[in-house]
């Protein structure tokens, strides 16, 4: 119970991730490995503010305004020049973003890492389990915020241009719809969502370092694949089915050692039967 | 006066010229036909004037403006509005959504309301099809939908993009009554087809295009009759 849960938690948290890979993926048509990396900013934005005297609150507020800045400021100078160049150069440097932010942070931080501690919850008692606060605080506020972005991504007006520029970007133009402004929404969003999960991962591992956003940044590009990259609902179904199976590998101690290999193995075996992933939709060819 | 010119409008894939410096013009209240083969640049025409593909050089003037600097989402709500080749309706989005997509310059929600109803008077299938996913309709209707967007942003310049093509012949006398109707209601048209019979008969002038370049250009009837144009185009 308290495995299922944790891996629910842990979910969320890749899932979170997850659809900034997706959307931007979906609506830019480009892989963002820089992506993970927000996470990281995410988290040094909070040890700053922390550091510097601040409160719990203007430190998660300073977080999600940091990635969002950085995501907008990223897809401006570094992909939008790129924007009809061949897609293999946008994933170069796409990987040079990723490298670059690691080096930044390592320059003004350090290699080692810092511990970050936002608040310790402790668990509570649930039907004789017991569950950590955090991870059932993550599982809550990461369904809120994805439910939200359904909404959104239906019913506004936005995200119906976010939705037409994923399909066809042209007739999105001749609707009028300005899809310079619409990638660059697409990005505030998912780095947004990338902060929260950096908020929710230092919940649970209060310890911040410049390569802090590779590994999640990995299992969820993971997820939103095994989900179907490009797809919405996808990428958080992804996200939650990795964390679960996360959690039950680590908890089973024959399997623990092997659980990002089994992560890994999985994805595999979903593209074998799958490729286009478990909600993926096949692009349909155009007349 | 001219409503839309074009002049010397050159367009280029790499090294290929797909448009050799093109003039031509559409005037206030009239229907322009572009007509020409597969490959002769009719597309290109209409993509460039949007601001789909870049120009290489030449003006485009729009109710006298030159628009080749303008971002091409902001032409939309300047009057214009295409009907993409292939029709390009969003096939994930249903009826109504394509159709509030197509006034996405408006923000009254009341306006696109009624507006809506409208465009499914004029096209009742459409009405009948609200909330069907686009990509499950026929040709015909997928046509009909692209006109209807298209229509939902009050243009005073309509382009359309082949809206013949791939469409049976009772459904193509249709697509034609509409446009016919439609500039009845005071919209300027610009028309690219491939079927230039068609297109001719409702035309008040008409330009040929052949491999980048426009070969001839006259009053529709005179070109209906021109012995070149009926061995080339009409099948004659």
């Amino acid at each position: 119970m308290s495995t299922v849960l944790d891996g629910l938690s842990l979910g969320a948290i890749y899932a979170l991730i997850a659809l900034g890979y997706t959307m931007v993926y979906g609506i830019a048509k480009m892989l963002n490995f820089a992506h993970g990396d927000i996470i990281m900013v995410g988290a040094y934005a909070i040890f700053v503010t922390l550091a510097a005297g601040g409160h719990v609150g203007i430190a998660l507020l300073v977080a999600v305004l940091m990635c969002v800045v950085f995501g907008i400021v990223i897809e401006k100078v570094a992909y939008r020049p790129l924007r009809g160049a061949s897609p293999l150069a946008v994933l170069i440097t796409a990987i040079g973003v990723s490298y670059l932010l690691q080096s930044v942070a390592q320059i003004i931080f350090g290699a080692k890492a810092q511990t970050v501690s936002i608040v310790s919850f402790g668990t509570v008692k649930i039907a004789s389990a017991e569950i950590s606060v955090s991870s059932l605080i993550t599982l809550v506020v990461g369904a809120v915020i994805m439910a939200a972005l359904t909404l959104f991504v239906k019913n506004t007006r936005t995200g119906r241009a976010m939705l037409a520029v994923s399909e066809d970007r042209g007739a999105a133009q001749l609707m009028g719809i300005n899809v310079n402004r619409i990638i660059m929404i697409t990005f505030a969003i998912g780095s947004a969502l990338a902060a929260f999960a950096s908020i929710f991962y230092l919940m649970q591992i209060p310890s911040t370092e410049p390569t802090l956003g590779s590994m999640p940044g990995i299992k969820a590009f993971t997820a939103a694949v095994i989900g179907g990259i490009g797809s919405i609902p996808g990428a958080m179904i992804g996200g939650v089915l990795l964390g679960v199976i996360e959690k039950i590998c680590l908890s089973v101690p024959v399997l623990a050692p092997y659980t990002t290999a089994v992560e890994f193995a999985m994805l595999i075996l979903i593209l074998l039967v799958r490729p286009i992933g478990l909600l993926g939709k096949k692009r349909r060819e155009k007349v | 006066m001219a409503l839309l010119e074009v002049k010397n409008l050159e367009v280029c894939y790499g090294v290929i010229r797909a448009l050799k410096g093109i003039s031509f013009e559409v005037n206030q209240g009239e229907i322009v036909s572009l007509i020409g083969a597969n490959g002769a640049g009719k597309t290109t025409t209409m993509q460039s004037i949007m601001g789909l593909i870049p120009i290489k050089s030449g003006t485009v003037t729009y109710d006298g403006q030159v628009i080749n600097k303008i971002p091409g989402h902001k032409l939309v709500s300047l009057g214009m509005s295409q009907v993409p080749e292939g029709r390009r309706v969003f096939q994930e989005l249903t009826v109504y959504e394509n159709l509030v997509l197509g006034a996405y310059a408006q923000k009254d929600k009341k306006k696109i309301k009624d507006d809506i109803e409208e465009i499914c008077t004029r096209f009742p299938r459409l009405g009948d099809r609200r909330k069907q996913i686009a990509g499950t309709l026929s040709g015909g209707e997928q046509q009909m939908l692209a006109m209807g967007r298209a229509m939902m942003s009050h243009p005073k310049l309509l382009m359309l993009d082949e809206p013949s093509m791939g469409l049976s012949p009772l459904l193509v006398d249709q697509v034609f009554e509409i446009i016919k109707d439609y500039h009845k209601s005071g919209v300027t048209i610009l028309l690219v087809e491939q079927n230039a019979k068609k297109a001719l008969s409702i035309s008040d002038r008409a330009y040929v295009l052949e491999t980048g370049a426009i070969t001839m250009e006259g009053k529709a009837d005179e070109l209906l009759n021109d012995e070149n144009v009926k061995k080339a185009y009409l099948g004659e």
